[in-house]
C-alpha cells in the first residue's frame, strides 16, 4: 500500500544517514521541497545520484549532507558554476566530497539498466575520453556478436528515488507530464521511491494512453508539496524560475551568504510555508 | 551594407550560416543554441534541433536558459525520456550536426570542459562533460562554436572530456569512431577546419577586419593558414535584426538584467561551457568588428 507521509515524516523513514539517494528531475520537476527538508533534517554522509546535481545538490552539498557525489554535468544551467560544488571538490568544504563522474548517456542508460533488472548497462560511450582513466566504474566489454568494443557502467540502484510529479490519485497512481527525464527509471530502479505531487486528485485525468503514468504500486510514499519544485517547474502549474536560477550565482558564491540564505529560506522555514 | 556589429554577433551568425534546412542538430545551450534558432529564424526554418532533455524538433520563440526550459517542450514536435534520446537518436545515429564547445579545444579539436589542473586536485573544477562525450563520437560531424583566446585554445587540453582528432591522423578510426568528427570550428574570430590529413586545425576563413596576427596571438599553437584564406562575408542586415531581437525577446523573458553579466568575472565560466555548449555572455568585452573599417 503506497502511504501519505507528511514530507517531514517520510524523510527520516526513507533517508537514513549515509543512504545513496537520487532526487532526479532533468531540469523539470526538480524536488526541491524534499530536498530542502532533507537538508533541515541534517542527514550526513549521503551518496547523492543526479545526472545534473543543479541547485539542489549544490545546496545539499554547502550544507555538508553528502560523502559522495555521482553525477554527468555539474553546473548552473546556462548560468555557470555550482560554487558549493567546487568549493567542495576544489577545497573541501565544509567537508571533503568524493566524486564518480560519468556522462549523460552512461547515466541515462545506467538509470534505464536499473529498472531493467540488469547490473550493467552497455553503450557505445567514452570514446577517446580521459573520464575512462579517473572513473573505474566505466569499464568495457566485447559483443559476443560483432567484437565490438563497448563501454560498460553499473546499474544505478539507488536506496531511495526521490521525485516530483504533477499529481497524484487517491490510490496513489502518479501523473507525470513534459519533460520526463530519467523519473520512470529511477523510481524502477530504486529499493524505495518517494514521489512529491502538486495536488493528490480524485481522477488521474490521464490525458492520452500513453501518458507516463507510475502505478500505485512502484511508488513507497506520497508526499502532497504544491510548489515542491520551485525553483524549477511543473509543466502546466508553474513557470521554471530562471531570474532565481541567475541570482544563485551570486548568493552561492561566498559561504558565509550562502549560510545565512540556506538558514532563513530553508532551516527556518517550515515546508509548509513554501507552498 | 549592414551597421557595425560585435565579434560575438559575427560568431552566432557564421554558425548558423553553416546550418542546412534538412540538419538535424543536437543542440546545447549558449552559443550553440543561439546559432541553431538563427539558422530556424533565417534560411533554414525547417532544421531539426533536439535538446538533450529529450526535445525533438524544439521551436522556441526566445532562448532557452536551461536545456530543459518549458518553452523548448512546448513547442516540440515530441518529448522522449532521456534515455530514450541518447540511445535512439543520437547512439542511433539520427543526428546530422552536434554542437560543442568548451572551456579549452586544442589543436586536434579535443575539448576539455572537465576541470584545470589535474583532475584530483583542479584548480577549477569545470561542469563536466554532461552529454558531450557521446556527441562527439557519434553525431555525424560536430561544429564547435568557441570564443578564441590563448587561454582557451592551447596546444594540448588539461582534460580530453570529448574526443576530436586525438593526437591527428587516423586516430578517430583507430578508436573504432565511424563519424567524421569536429569538421568546423567557428570562433569570434576566425572559421577553422581540420586538415585532411594530419587533422590539425587550420584557419580557412577570417571574420571581416580580422587579421592573421590577431588570430595567430589568441591561439596558444603556431597555427596555420589555408591558401587562399578566405573572408567571411559580413552580416546582413537581416541576420542582425532576428539575432537582436531574439536575444531581446529572450532577455526580457528570462528578467535578467543585462544578460547574466555577473557570470563573467567567473574564470570557470568565462571559460564556457555546458554540454556542448558556451555560455551567451562570457566574453565580457566582445570585440567591436566594423565592416566599413575593413572596406
Amino acid at each position: 500500500m503506497t502511504q501519505f507521509p507528511p514530507l517531514h515524516d517520510a524523510t527520516p523513514t526513507y533517508v537514513p544517514d549515509g543512504s545513496t539517494i537520487a532526487l532526479e528531475g532533468f531540469t523539470h520537476l526538480i524536488p526541491f521541497a524534499a530536498g530542502h527538508e532533507i537538508v533541515r533534517q541534517q542527514k550526513r554522509d549521503l551518496t547523492l545520484v543526479r545526472m545534473t546535481p543543479d541547485l539542489i545538490y549544490d545546496q545539499l552539498i554547502g550544507m555538508g549532507c553528502a560523502r559522495k557525489l555521482v553525477f554527468s554535468w555539474g553546473g548552473n544551467p546556462g548560468v555557470g558554476s555550482l560554487h558549493r560544488l567546487r568549493d567542495a571538490v576544489e577545497h573541501a568544504w565544509p567537508r571533503s566530497l568524493e566524486i564518480e563522474e560519468h556522462s549523460h548517456a552512461a547515466m541515462a542508460a545506467a538509470y534505464a539498466a536499473g529498472a531493467a533488472g540488469l547490473p550493467c548497462a552497455i553503450l557505445r560511450g567514452y570514446a577517446g575520453s580521459d573520464l575512462i582513466a579517473h572513473n573505474t566504474n566505466i569499464r568495457s566489454v566485447e559483443c559476443p556478436f560483432t567484437g565490438e568494443k563497448l563501454a560498460a557502467v553499473p546499474a544505478i540502484r539507488p536506496d531511495v528515488a526521490i521525485v516530483h510529479a504533477q499529481r497524484a490519485d487517491r490510490a496513489g497512481n502518479v501523473l507525470i507530464e513534459g519533460i520526463t527525464g530519467v523519473q520512470k527509471e529511477v523510481v524502477l530502479a530504486a529499493r524505495s521511491a518517494i514521489v512529491t505531487v502538486e495536488e493528490i486528485v480524485a481522477d488521474l485525468r490521464a490525458p492520452s494512453p500513453n501518458s507516463t503514468v507510475l502505478p500505485a504500486w512502484t511508488i513507497t510514499a506520497i508526499a502532497v508539496a504544491p510548489g515542491g519544485a520551485r525553483p524549477s517547474y511543473a509543466h502546466g502549474y508553474y513557470a521554471r524560475d530562471n531570474a532565481f536560477y541567475i541570482a544563485w550565482d551570486a548568493i552561492s558564491r561566498d559561504r558565509d551568504q550562502f549560510t545565512r540564505w540556506m538558514r532563513e529560506h530553508v532551516l527556518e522555514t517550515p515546508v509548509e510555508a513554501v507552498a | 551594407m549592414s551597421a557595425s556589429y560585435t565579434s560575438t554577433e559575427m560568431m552566432a551568425i557564421a554558425a548558423a550560416r553553416l546550418l542546412r534546412n534538412d540538419d538535424v542538430c543536437f543542440v546545447g545551450i549558449g552559443a550553440p543554441s543561439l546559432a541553431c534558432n538563427l539558422a530556424r529564424l533565417t534560411h533554414a526554418p525547417d532544421i531539426t534541433l533536439i535538446y538533450e532533455s529529450g526535445t525533438v524538433g524544439a521551436r522556441p520563440d526566445v532562448l532557452p536558459l536551461s536545456i530543459g526550459d518549458p518553452e523548448l517542450c512546448e513547442t516540440a514536435r515530441t518529448t522522449v525520456s532521456v534515455p530514450e534520446m541518447f540511445a535512439y537518436w543520437l547512439q542511433g545515429g539520427r543526428i546530422s550536426v552536434g554542437f560543442l564547445g568548451g572551456a579549452q579545444l586544442d589543436r586536434f579539436a579535443n575539448i576539455n570542459s572537465s576541470v584545470i589542473g589535474p583532475y584530483d586536485q583542479p584548480k577549477v573544477r569545470l561542469p563536466g562533460g554532461g552529454g558531450a562525450p557521446e556527441i562527439a563520437a557519434l553525431c555525424r560531424q560536430t561544429y564547435v562554436v568557441m570564443a578564441q583566446t590563448k587561454r582557451s585554445f592551447v596546444k594540448r587540453v588539461d582534460f580530453v572530456t570529448s574526443f576530436g582528432f586525438g593526437e591527428g591522423g587516423d586516430d578517430r578510426q583507430r578508436l573504432g569512431i565511424k563519424t567524421a568528427g569536429p569538421t568546423l570550428v567557428i570562433t569570434d574570430l576566425c572559421v577553422m577546419r581540420p586538415d585532411p590529413t594530419t587533422k590539425e586545425l587550420v584557419v580557412t576563413a577570417l571574420h571581416p577586419g580580422v587579421t592573421r596576427e590577431q588570430v595567430a596571438e589568441n591561439t596558444g599553437w603556431p597555427v596555420r593558414f589555408a591558401d587562399p584564406l578566405e573572408v567571411t562575408p559580413s552580416p546582413t542586415d537581416e541576420e542582425l535584426s532576428t539575432l537582436r531581437d531574439l536575444q531581446r525577446r529572450t532577455a526580457e523573458a528570462h528578467a535578467a538584467k543585462p544578460a547574466p553579466s555577473g557570470v563573467s568575472a567567473d574564470p570557470s565560466t568565462s571559460l564556457g561551457m555546458t554540454t556542448g555548449g558556451v555560455i551567451p555572455s562570457e566574453r565580457s568585452e566582445s570585440r567591436d568588428l566594423h565592416p566599413g573599417s575593413a572596406a
